[in-house]
């Protein structure tokens, strides 16, 4: 990756209760050439690997209610030297604004130049964007299974009802869905649902 | 045309109105616990609506969140711990933008709980009856703790809410004063308060201080006894602000007053106690508090489980959430939790800092919004207020250091931490 020599000495601590996440950041962290990565699912323990491992940047999701804990941390802790949150340049409110939608926080240790931290902060917003849509597609690939079950099943229940070929029956709940201006797969479990009742 | 009609009902604004061109549509952030209330009241009950506001409450799971989404203008406004704006304004903490309050959201709702398994050594230790002060708690703590020390077991465990915080304060001034070191001998760590119950019972931790209402849920339980409420550490003391920006604030000067109007509408309503069982089911429902509404419509009314065994104990003004002034932006506060700072090595004192801590608190906004209506401390309840404290100390905000220096137990000679520029 190019220009990635100037920050590969970084060390980054990833803080992340999502495993996966956590993964895909750790995997981007790699391409962009950072070797002297450390990922943590929980923050047990925390402030001794900190002590250790005195990392320049850390990340983490502000999902997760355990930042308090950390800024308590940073108060107590004097042998390193204390991170600021996140923003490398407040005037810079583009990439505040895309950390802040994309869920990830940062805190930098003081004195590190924001040249060095912008691209790192950048690959872990684009990183989480990443995770979210992937959770989307899932989301959405999993309804989309949930919802063709549903119509199977209508269409099985109105071909039985009502003596319709399949297509006959695709067709009615079509009809249907579009004089009541709903989805297929509502009219659908409407029928599931009458069905159970019913017989 | 209603709006303008109460703005002049309510008497002079500081900057010339430029109504239209300032911020009608506020996001608001909050954190789900019971001294949300007025900001919610204000929101759910048309009080916003009335000042023609818009307030879009928007629920975070952290005071860090908080404090960086309005320093980066994800939020125009904020409900904050009362140490917050104090701390941004002397620059503590690891992203402190200027921040001031112009309204204070009450006063109570805090308390502290130990693990039943501590009280009853406690009891065990110094025959400590069921209604032992809160002052006698901590001692008979301070009596488990050498005899913890004796038998070589580590020392507690005990959770509060985040650095700058009125439980972190509360917790060490109630633990100093029974004689413990807050942070020699026993250990104080962070714990999200809706985990707070969970954590006791799991043995993560063997005390807390936290809001309502999950106090109340760990002594239901049987988990927790509750042995100080906030009332009993200092009645006066702070809990949570309104937060805003101090440029934000400038730019929208009418909306400003708007706001403190309609908070203080909110919070007239949130003290009666008629509306307590529709307040109760307000903050029991889905976007607010997780806890089950007959546990917050108890604690509104302060009636206390203080254990599973049915000790109770009933606390006039647990939440007050108008009365005696309860809104009013006290300079007096801000300074007592700038000595609060000082005394746990936090800051460190200088006039130039004495400043600063007493810029965060806003009692002119406050004034100026609401004119004849403001509900102003008087001179003889401030005195009193002042004097108070569990221990027999009295504040004097014009003797900061012979005040923190006449603390038996308090940090010593901690390097000061460095502010970082804004």
């Amino acid at each position: 990756m190019s220009g990635s020599k100037i920050t590969a000495d970084l060390t980054i601590l990833v803080i992340d209760e999502n495993a996966i996440r956590a993964s895909i950041i750790e995997e981007g962290l790699a391409d962009a050439g950072h070797c002297k990565v450390t990922v943590i699912h929980e923050v047990n323990g925390v402030a001794r690997l900190i002590e250790t491992l005195q990392p320049d940047v850390i990340i983490i999701d502000i999902e997760s209610p355990n930042r308090d804990m950390m800024e308590h941390m940073f108060q107590l802790t004097r042998s390193v030297s204390r991170p600021i949150a996140m923003f490398v340049d407040r005037s810079d409110t583009a990439s505040i604004e895309a950390a802040v939608d994309a869920g990830v926080s940062a805190y930098i240790v003081d004195g590190l130049k924001k040249e060095r931290v912008k691209p790192i902060l950048d690959m872990a917003v684009s990183r989480f964007n990443a995770f979210s849509r992937l959770q989307r597609e899932l989301a959405e690939a999993r309804n989309a299974l949930e919802e063709r079950k549903i119509i199977e099943r209508a269409k099985g229940i109105l071909m039985k009802m009502r003596g319709l070929s399949e297509e006959e029956a695709f067709a009615l709940l079509r009809q249907s869905a579009m004089n009541e201006k709903k989805k297929i797969a509502d009219i659908a479990q409407s029928v599931v649902t009458a069905a159970g009742l019913l017989l | 045309m209603s709006e303008m009609f109460s703005m002049s009902a309510i008497g002079s604004v500081a900057a010339p109105p430029r109504v239209g061109r300032e911020q009608k549509a506020l996001r608001a952030g909050f954190i789900p616990l019971m001294d949300a209330s007025i900001l919610i009241v204000a929101a759910e009950l048309g009080f916003a609506d009335k000042e023609g506001l818009r307030l879009d409450l928007v629920r975070d799971v952290s005071w860090a969140n908080v404090r960086d989404r309005l320093a980066f203008r994800q939020f125009d406004i904020a409900h904050m711990l009362s140490p917050m704006p104090v701390a941004s304004m002397l620059g503590l903490g690891s992203n402190p933008s200027p921040t001031i309050t112009p309204f204070s959201l009450g006063r109570g709702g805090n308390a502290i709980t130990l693990s039943a398994r501590i009280f009853e050594r406690m009891q065990a230790l110094t025959a400590l009856p069921d209604d032992a002060s809160a002052l006698a708690n901590a001692q008979a703590l301070a009596s488990v703790l050498l005899d913890m020390r004796a038998r070589g077991e580590a020392a507690p465990t005990l959770g509060m809410t985040y650095p700058f915080s009125s439980h972190n304060y509360e917790f060490r001034y109630w633990l100093a004063a029974g004689g413990i070191d807050p942070d020699r001998d026993v250990k104080l760590v962070v714990v999200p308060p809706p985990l707070t119950s969970d954590a006791l019972a799991a043995g993560a931790i063997d005390g807390f201080c936290v809001g309502a209402p999950w106090n109340m849920v760990a002594s239901e339980r049987g988990t927790g006894r509750i042995v100080a409420a906030k009332q009993d550490i200092w009645p006066l003391a702070p809990e949570k602000v309104i937060g805003l920006r101090p440029d934000w604030a400038e730019a929208n000067a009418d909306t400003v007053s708007r706001l403190i109007v309609a908070l203080d509408r909110a919070a007239r309503w949130c003290d009666e106690a008629g509306n307590h069982d529709q307040l109760a089911e307000i903050l029991s429902s889905a976007p607010y508090i997780q806890a089950p509404r007959d546990i917050i419509r108890r604690v509104l009314n302060g009636e206390f489980n203080l254990d599973a065994q049915g000790n109770k104990r009933i606390i006039p003004d647990y939440f007050l959430f108008h009365r005696g002034a309860a809104n009013y932006p006290r300079p007096e506060q801000a300074l007592w939790i700038y000595s609060q700072m000082m005394r746990w090595g936090q800051a460190f004192f200088s006039e130039e800092d004495r400043a600063h801590a007493e810029s965060a608190y806003r009692p002119d906004l406050y004034r100026n919004a609401l004119g004849a209506e403001a509900s102003v401390p008087d001179a003889a309840e401030e005195a009193a207020m002042l004097s108070n404290f569990m221990d027999g100390q009295v504040f004097d905000p014009a003797h900061m250091q012979a005040y923190v220096a006449g603390f038996q137990v308090k940090t010593d000679a901690a390097p000061p931490l460095t502010a970082h520029d804004a």
